[in-house]
């Protein structure tokens, strides 16, 4: 242990009396040091050792089923997917080592956008390096100086990274508050450039955005719509295009933002758009140019899992049974949820405090079962919650063992 | 509406923000004094913008920090947004 941990109050001082930048952590390190000094497993330090498959793996020396992925359609053991993984592996190497502008757009580049504006019924698909990138670099990029964006208070770190790399205006409005929204668009100056940001699933609570009504506001005041379906790909919507195809809204949006790093079972994020203009952002937007493009391997299985994500209509429906029975366990139990009724594949647990919500972290792990600790600030509200994310391959009876260890851990830590 | 009528409708509209009861200057701090964190810094913002028909945007919030530079910045939006 260090002084800055011991003594945090006291700013320490280097020779020379130069502050130490990092005694803005030093309140953090404070509450981390707490938590692990009571002898509990450390929740954001834990090692996957081996993964047996999409829902099993061995974390830290015990067998456990992942409840915490975002792998919901389980595409990451396909054997069709892995075996395109391993093909380009071999015929183009393992990394392009350049820009998309430049040397880094191979065949596998240009075949998983064609992919993905078949999914999604679009003209256009870019592809960035992350999800996080992608909506760095759209939202920095077409809103401008003098611009307004107008987003809702619960989005992701991306989203409003993105709006701070930008010059744009940036007005956010209560969550899921279509009124609230729509005064704020009113009050924007007239001839100034507006974009609406919304997501289809807000990942912390689980809960979906009334895009229908929204979209139809943001249109009325002459918005431009972009809205981020990272939560809601492969298996919300006939066609699992999301929660803005689901409430009939798709031909709406101007932008859909989305990734490979959940449903998808890689890594990459992706923009698609019927805009005209769209290709020119290619040439304007820095966190698609001045970054490497993805491995080969990673673009050949993300083509063939969206191709496999089209027809996925019997993974789709087995992922909201699984869905609705843990709702229902875990609500039959006592336990407080995020959303009176499943609208997605997270199932969030609202837990009193910090300090239970680890303990029951704790005992859950202590049982074989991983879930999501979510504390704030990144969360809603202050709260702290469990989050469950379900996945396709999930079974009826990993489900049921997992709202027995939610009912032996919850009684174990007194919050049932 | 002139600045003393502006900060009038504004300590109205703070009140029930100001949970410990500090007594407000010019120069009390939202986030020091105050101890305001994001959500009731959202709800004060929406309150503020309501009642006087203006957008206070993220970028303007982040060079207000004291309750004097709010009134004045009201004021101003007041004028320009009209």
């Amino acid at each position: 242990m260090t002084e800055a941990v011991s003594q945090p109050d006291r700013p320490q001082q280097f020779e020379g009396g130069e502050r130490d930048l990092f005694s803005k952590f030093d309140e953090l390190i404070q509450m981390r040091e707490g938590l692990l000094a009571s002898g509990m497993e450390d929740p954001f330090g834990l090692v996957m050792e081996r993964v047996l498959s999409p829902t099993v793996a061995v974390c830290n020396g015990r067998e456990t089923i992942l409840l915490g992925t975002y792998n919901y359609m389980g595409m990451t053991f396909d054997p069709e997917v892995i075996d395109a993984g391993r093909t380009a592996l071999t015929d183009f190497g393992s990394g392009t080592t350049g820009s998309r502008v430049l040397n880094g757009t191979y065949q596998g580049h240009k075949e998983v956008e064609q992919a993905l504006c078949e999914f999604y019924g679009m003209d256009h698909a870019m592809v960035f390096s992350t999800g996080y990138q992608a909506n760095l670099g759209i939202i920095s990029t077409i809103a401008g100086k003098g611009d307004y964006i107008v987003l809702d208070i619960d989005s992701h770190a991306s989203i409003w990274d993105g709006c701070k790399m930008g010059d744009a205006e940036v007005v956010p409005f209560r969550h899921n508050d279509i009124e609230a929204m729509e005064k704020r668009l009113r009050r924007i100056p007239e001839g100034a450039g507006k974009l609406v940001i919304l997501e289809g699933v807000y990942s912390m609570l689980g809960d979906v955005a009334p895009l229908k009504e929204m979209i139809a506001v943001a249109r009325a005041n002459g918005a431009m719509i972009l809205v981020d379906e990272a939560h809601s790909m492969g298996f919300i919507g006939p066609n699992g295009r999301g929660v803005a195809e689901e409430q009939g809204v798709l031909d709406d949006v101007d932008f859909v933002i989305g990734t490979f790093s959940k449903s998808v079972g890689t890594v990459g994020g992706f923009c698609v758009s019927n805009h005209p203009k769209f290709e020119i952002m290619r040439l304007v937007c820095r966190p698609y140019v001045f970054t490497a493009s993805l491995p080969p391997s990673v673009v050949a299985t993300a083509a063939t899992s969206i191709r496999k994500l089209m027809e996925a209509g019997d993974k789709r429906e087995h992922l909201w049974s699984n869905s609705r029975k843990l709702h229902k366990g875990l609500k039959d139990l006592g336990f407080r949820l995020g959303t009176d009724e499943p609208q997605s594949a997270i199932i969030s647990v609202i837990m009193p405090d910090l300090e239970k919500g680890a303990a029951m972290w704790e005992a859950l792990l202590h049982e074989g079962l991983y879930v999501n600790l979510a504390r704030p600030p990144a969360t809603p509200a202050n709260m702290t919650l469990l989050r469950c994310s379900l996945c396709a391959e999930h079974s009826e009876e990993q489900v049921d063992t997992i709202v027995g260890m939610f009912e032996r851990a919850g009684r174990a830590t007194g919050i049932i | 509406m002139d600045r003393a009528e502006t900060a009038n409708r504004i300590a109205s509209l703070i009140e029930p923000f100001n949970k410990k009861g500090v007594t407000i200057t010019d120069d009390t701090t939202f986030a020091g004094d105050l101890e305001f964190d994001s959500l009731t810094v959202m709800d004060f913002v929406a309150a503020i913008e309501d009642e006087f028909d203006i957008i206070i945007s993220m970028n303007q919030q982040a060079e207000i920090e004291t309750y004097g530079q709010l009134v004045d910045a009201v004021v101003r939006l007041r004028s320009e947004q009209s």
